[in-house]
């Protein structure tokens, strides 16, 4: 069985005797020293419920099991799968191969329901070349990401379990195909707590407003972790976070004599009635007022100069919106959030793939690629871990089920093999960790699982995957369920 | 220290952190023991404090360790609690005041008396019933579409508990309501029908999404069953042993298979289930309906016949050949993707026709085959298709349901016995591809130290399977400690904060002890003896002393019970995320009071709904129902109601027996600035500017008075005189109608935001 880490109970228990002390004994102060102390512990909210961190603020940071590499993560959630062997994994042999039915070999034993014997080859009509000093291939299709291959770990042997979206997703983001577990944001928020005064811990961040193949705020929920963790969205447009905005027509102060009176009222209130909870609204009230008053300058892109703005591709129109999630991202990581999901969709080029994944790289090529020098150049790469990928790879055969005309060809799904990147936070750039066979069919060196993935990003954290857990219904649940594997190459 | 010490320190704080069993076997086990029925405490002062014997047990555990109870709380309060807590609504003015001035020693029971009979208790209740099953109005999934008629379980639920249908008869509907129905093949449902009860097993996600494994998630949903019968009825977590025995509690893989062979051996189905309004029209036009579709069919049943059975022969063949043809596979997969796509329709009915053998198909399930036939069938031979003139046949077809619409009618989602069972295997491994043994329908429970009686008919049949309606008889016996034990502890949740055994959802060996549990077997042998009746256990629960007693934090429980587990006071609880929205609802003099019906959606930002898959929208309500009770609110599964997740509403894809209550800026953020509050706040406004001539104080002791239900503080109505004049001054002159408005629209906010508001003290 996995032992639970002792210190955080030990330290819960102590602080929880500390601050039971303070409003039994200041409650005629109007819990001032307490408001004060749980300004100091970063605390958003007391957490009511019966499970967690105890009288403890959820969000209060929290020491990891060993020494990190990274203390915060932007993962860049490719939804919808992008195709590797148009963009990372050259098959100079599926030349060959092309138009040709699938070798037997390859089919032997496939689960796939997606994979349908009478698919032919379709070798990948792009040009790879090589970059970076160590010499990473890309294709075409992105410039920009190849000219930071040098700060780059790409790793072609991913594999899932599923190769419908939404249970993929699932299994990338919260560790199972299915609905009802945490996700990786939220494990990460409940293992560190956060440093951000004024932001949550976990803010999810949706580059498209229209219609994609994203499976929803499952995919960033808490689950049975408390609500504290789980992940918040901000919109791109419009009011960020939702009802951040004052009511219509409401001016500064009206909206701070409004929670001046509320948080007044409460008080005189805990006077008669010392439970923590009140006192944990009058925090609540007060960070949202912050909150409210803090977001508009984190959205303020007018302190960056305008060749950073330029440089992330602001202003274009192809890559405006993702970019200006990517620079947010960064804006945020500076202030102190732990985990940032950015989620740009949609990738899933059943047909007309040449057209559709141009589309999708000259959105997102020079943002990604900017964000990483951006924050090499300010210090912060090296605390930070990029993640880059979707939620499983696209078929070496072009897709059947459509019946598409030659030049209208697309790839299915494929769960067997996929390529992802990551950079910073510890990371050892400019290498290439595991291998496909000639067709991209699947892993034939290094194969590295979804869960293992998620095991390595913690350990950048300096969590133990094993030990990061959180009982519910008895038994120990952890974001890697019962499997994976720390890819120690990654930082080698 | 030496070393065995320490190690045996180790064991004991182990030991205390998990509240596990660790020296005690699963035949040992509290929860698996016969409930007996305890003897009631005789304690001293038990006659003065006690209402009935809930206050011997608690007493005696106060007593033991040295506390007594608080003292109890006030009249308003106790109104504010036990209706929030019975129907989930404050209670009015007028009916606070009744309760002040009565002097009646039965005012109290009077008020419970009241509350049980409102058609509110049963809105109030359902939602933790839809909790357990993850009630939704979508399928979930990626394409996440919607089920029109989800709703008929929500309202079947609503319905039982207002009447207190017997909560063995209630689970037996629900587990297995088809075979109890007395309904005749082909007739439609009646409102009253037991079969309404299996929406229960309804409640599964449906994954419609190209390229998904008809069996993979048709599995999933059986798992998904078995799961919800192991919380909701035995408070164990069975699903632990779909890939492996139990590591924790006495339940074998084989034994989960058993179960899950119950549910193995059903498939979904909607049927016609007119509305009472629906009804006598439905009766009179079908047979027309079905007449006029007879005589169009007429002239084309040769070819439609011959065509639709090659067509027939071609999925069946490609089901049982995969891989070989794509074009088959496709349309069989097809076929199982979007029948009743947005219509909420079993998934997998139309495989099951097809599976079927023509005479034993019902004339419905002909009709509704030829209908998708006709739709998508053309693939099997175009040219025949054509010459058969198929597609006008579909066109006539489609114009006589339009021009019959009475015909039409609402349908209701339920559960009937497979038309082609299959055997149960276990799933090595979890993994359905991987066949174990072979096993059949049958109960978990061979580690209950008394057996539970074999339902009769089982005892009289000497062959044949357990059915799903013995398996219900089997639940609720009275030789099953589990389902009495686990139901009325979460009651005590609803009405304590926190059940008797914390892990409501885990009565197994690594689940909390029991904190009374002599308390908990009087109260699960009441429960049995009345006949499992809900509202009785309901009104012992709150006419307890206990229950009534102060909230009021005690400095002196402190160190002794911080966390009240003896139950020296009540506890002030944050309301739930959907008595938060009715509670303003009915402050604010908009909450619409009427009863069931269709999904309705409140104002929102559109962009909740579009952060999921992108074709769903939310299309907000007008009039009456933007101000429904939160049951009522639209629950669409990828993208639930934003406000109801801010305030810890589970999600609708997974069981929940007890709900976290957090406290967090969102919620501040929510209650702040939401537009839907920011309506309520405006019409509460118009009822505290509605009385003419009042001072500023006097109006602000009325709104404090409208929205707390209690007189303000002199220092409460002067911080709030003091906020008027200060928004006065900030406003300018001149002072106007408008500015008026604002201002007492903020004051109203101001009291619906402050912790008290939303708190049941």
């Amino acid at each position: 069985m996995t032992p639970v880490s002792l210190p955080f109970h030990e330290h819960q228990r102590q602080e929880l005797q500390r601050r039971c002390f303070l409003t039994q004994s200041t409650t005629g102060l109007g819990g001032i020293a307490l408001a004060s102390l749980l300004q100091r512990d970063g605390a958003a909210s007391g957490h009511g419920g019966t499970s967690g961190h105890g009288g403890i603020s959820p969000l209060a940071t929290r020491q990891p099991h060993f020494t990190p590499r990274a203390k915060n993560v932007i993962f860049l959630f490719m939804a919808g799968a992008p195709s590797q062997l148009d963009l990372f994994d050259p098959k100079p042999e599926m030349r060959r191969l092309h138009q040709q039915p699938v070798p037997a070999s390859f089919l032997q034993g496939l689960n796939d329901s997606l994979i349908k014997g009478s698919a032919r080859v379709m070798a990948s009509p792009r040009t790879f070349t090589r970059h970076g000093q160590c010499g990473m291939d890309f294709s075409d299709y992105l410039p920009h990401m190849a000219t930071v291959a040098d700060d780059l770990c790409m790793i072609r042997s991913l594999h899932t379990d599923t190769s419908n979206h939404d249970p993929a997703q699932l299994l990338m983001q919260c560790g199972v195909p299915r609905f009802g577990s945490p996700s990786m944001g939220s494990w990460i928020t409940y293992g560190l707590g956060s440093e951000s005064q004024e932001l949550p811990g976990f803010v999810v961040l949706l580059s498209n407003n229209g219609p994609g193949d994203i499976a929803g705020t499952s995919l960033w929920d808490s689950a049975f972790l408390p609500a504290p963790y789980r992940g918040v969205t901000f919109r791109s447009q419009g009011d960020p976070i939702l009802h951040l905005a004052s009511p219509q027509g409401y001016t500064p102060r009206r909206q701070r004599d409004r929670i001046a009176a509320i948080n007044d009222l409460n008080r005189l209130r805990l006077q008669s009635q010392p439970d923590p909870e009140i006192t944990s609204r009058i925090e609540a009230y007060e960070l949202a007022f912050r909150m409210q008053t803090s977001a508009p300058e984190l959205l303020d892109f007018a302190q960056e100069t305008p060749s950073t703005l330029a440089g992330y591709g602001i202003g274009k129109v192809e890559s405006d919106t993702f970019a200006r999630n990517c620079l947010l991202a960064r804006r945020m990581v500076e202030r102190g959030v732990r985990f940032v999901q950015l989620y740009h969709y949609t990738w899933d080029d059943h047909s007309d793939l040449n057209t559709k994944l141009k589309e999708n790289c000259d959105k997102t090529d020079r943002p990604v690629a900017t964000l990483i020098r951006d924050l090499k150049q300010r210090g912060m790469l090296d605390d930070t871990l990029i993640v880059w990928g979707g939620e499983f790879g696209r078929t070496p055969m072009n897709e059947v089920r459509r019946g598409n005309s030659p030049e209208k060809e697309g790839r299915d799904h494929h769960q067997d093999a996929f390529t992802m990147l990551l950079a910073g936070g510890g990371v050892r750039g400019g290498q290439v960790i595991g291998a496909t066979d000639d067709l991209g069919f699947r892993p034939i060196k290094d194969p590295v699982h979804v869960n293992d993935l998620q095991a390595t990003i913690l350990h950048a954290l300096g969590l133990n995957h094993e030990q990061l857990t959180f009982r519910h219904q008895g038994r120990d649940f952890r974001l890697t369920d019962v499997a994976g594997n720390v890819v120690l190459q990654v930082f080698e | 220290m030496n070393l065995s010490t320490r190690h045996m320190l180790c064991l004991v704080v182990i030991a205390s952190r998990f509240g596990a069993d660790l020296s005690l076997t699963a035949a040992d086990h509290w929860a698996f023991q016969p409930i007996i029925p305890a003897t009631i405490p005789d304690v001293n002062e038990a006659e003065a404090w006690s209402h009935n014997p809930i206050d011997a047990f608690v007493l005696a555990r106060l007593n033991a360790a040295g506390f007594s109870p608080a003292k109890m709380t006030d009249r308003t309060t106790l109104i504010r609690r036990v209706s929030l807590d019975l129907v989930g609504l404050p209670p009015t003015r007028e009916e606070r005041d009744e309760f002040l001035h009565e002097t009646r020693p039965d005012a109290y029971e009077r008020v419970i008396d009241r509350l049980l009979a409102s058609p509110h208790y049963g809105e109030r209740w359902a939602r933790l019933w839809l909790d357990l099953c993850h009630y939704g109005d979508t399928d979930g999934h990626l394409t996440d579409q919607l089920r029109p008629f989800a709703w008929r379980y929500r309202d079947w639920v609503i319905q039982s508990l207002n009447e207190n249908l017997p909560f063995d008869e209630f689970t037996l509907f629900q587990l297995a309501g088809d075979l109890i129905s007395r309904r005749d093949e082909g007739e439609p449902i009646r409102d009253h029908d037991p079969v309404l009860g299996t929406g229960f097993l309804r409640q599964t996600l449906s994954n419609r999404e190209g390229g998904a494994d008809l069996e993979e998630y048709r599995v999933e949903q059986v798992v998904d069953r078995t799961s919800l019968v192991g919380t909701t009825w035995l408070g164990l977590t069975v699903g632990c042993a779909r890939c492996h025995d139990h590591k924790y509690d006495p339940v074998t893989q084989a034994e989960f298979y058993q179960l899950y062979a119950f549910f193995d051996r059903a498939e979904e189905i909607n049927l016609d289930a007119p509305l009472a309004a629906e009804r006598e029209a439905y009766l009179k036009t079908r047979p027309e309906y079905e007449r006029r579709r007879r005589d169009a069919l007429a002239p084309f049943v040769e070819a439609l016949e011959a065509l639709q059975k090659q067509w027939e022969q071609k999925l069946l063949y490609a089901m049982g050949h995969p891989g070989e043809d794509h074009v088959w596979d496709r349309q069989w997969e097809l076929l199982g993707l979007i029948w009743g796509g947005g219509l909420g329709e079993g998934q997998l009915e139309g495989t099951e026709i097809v599976k079927l053998p023509w005479l034993r198909r019902s004339p419905r399930q002909q009709d509704d085959l030829v209908d998708y036939f006709l739709e998508r069938g053309s693939v099997t031979d175009e040219k025949q298709f054509t010459a058969a003139r198929l597609g006008e046949l579909r066109q006539q077809l489609v114009a006589i349901r339009k021009s019959l619409p009475q015909a039409v009618v609402t349908r209701a989602p339920v559960m009937r016995g497979s038309s082609s069972p299959r055997p149960t295997h276990v799933h090595e491994r979890g993994d359905f591809r991987s066949r174990g043994q072979e096993v059949s329908p049958a109960p978990l429970g061979g580690f209950l130290s008394q057996q539970p009686g074999l339902p009769p008919a089982i005892a009289d049949r000497k062959q044949g399977e357990w059915t799903r309606r013995d398996l219900a008889v089997w639940l609720m016996s009275p030789g099953n400690p589990l389902p009495a034990r686990v139901t009325v502890n979460r009651m005590w949740q609803e009405f304590f904060g926190r059940g008797i055994v914390a892990t409501s959802d885990d009565f197994g060996t690594r689940g909390a002890r029991p904190s009374h549990p002599e308390l908990l077997d009087w109260l699960a042998s009441e429960y049995l003896q009345s006949g499992w009746n809900t509202k009785s256990i309901h009104r012992k629960l709150v006419s307890s002393a206990c229950y009534c007693q102060s909230s009021l934090p005690r400095a002196d429980l402190q160190r002794g019970d911080p966390d009240n587990r003896l139950l020296a006071r009540q506890v002030s609880l944050r309301v739930s995320a959907e008595v938060v929205r009715d509670l303003t609802l009915a402050t604010s003099g908009l909450l619409s009071t009427t009863l069931g019906g269709p999904g309705v959606y409140p104002l929102q930002d559109e962009r909740v709904t579009k952060e999921a898959y992108g074709s769903n929208i939310w299309k907000t309500s007008h009039g009456d129902d933007r101000y429904r009770r939160s049951i009522y609110t639209f629950i669409q599964r990828t993208s639930p109601f934003a406000q109801s997740i801010t305030f810890d509403a589970p999600s609708p894809a997974r069981v929940c027996s007890r709900r976290d209550r957090s406290n967090t800026p969102l919620q501040a953020l929510t209650l702040l600035n939401d537009p839907a509050f920011h309506e309520l706040s405006r019409n509460f406004a118009e009822i505290l500017l509605k009385p003419p001539g009042l001072t500023d104080r006097e109006r602000v002791e009325l709104a404090v008075e409208q929205g707390l239900l209690r007189q303000g503080s002199q220092d409460e109505i002067d911080r709030l005189v003091g906020f008027v004049e200060q928004h006065r001054t900030a406003a300018g002159n001149p002072i106007n109608d408008e500015s008026e408005r604002g201002l007492w629209t903020d004051l109203a906010s101001i009291l619906m935001n402050l912790h008290e508001f939303i708190v049941r003290d």
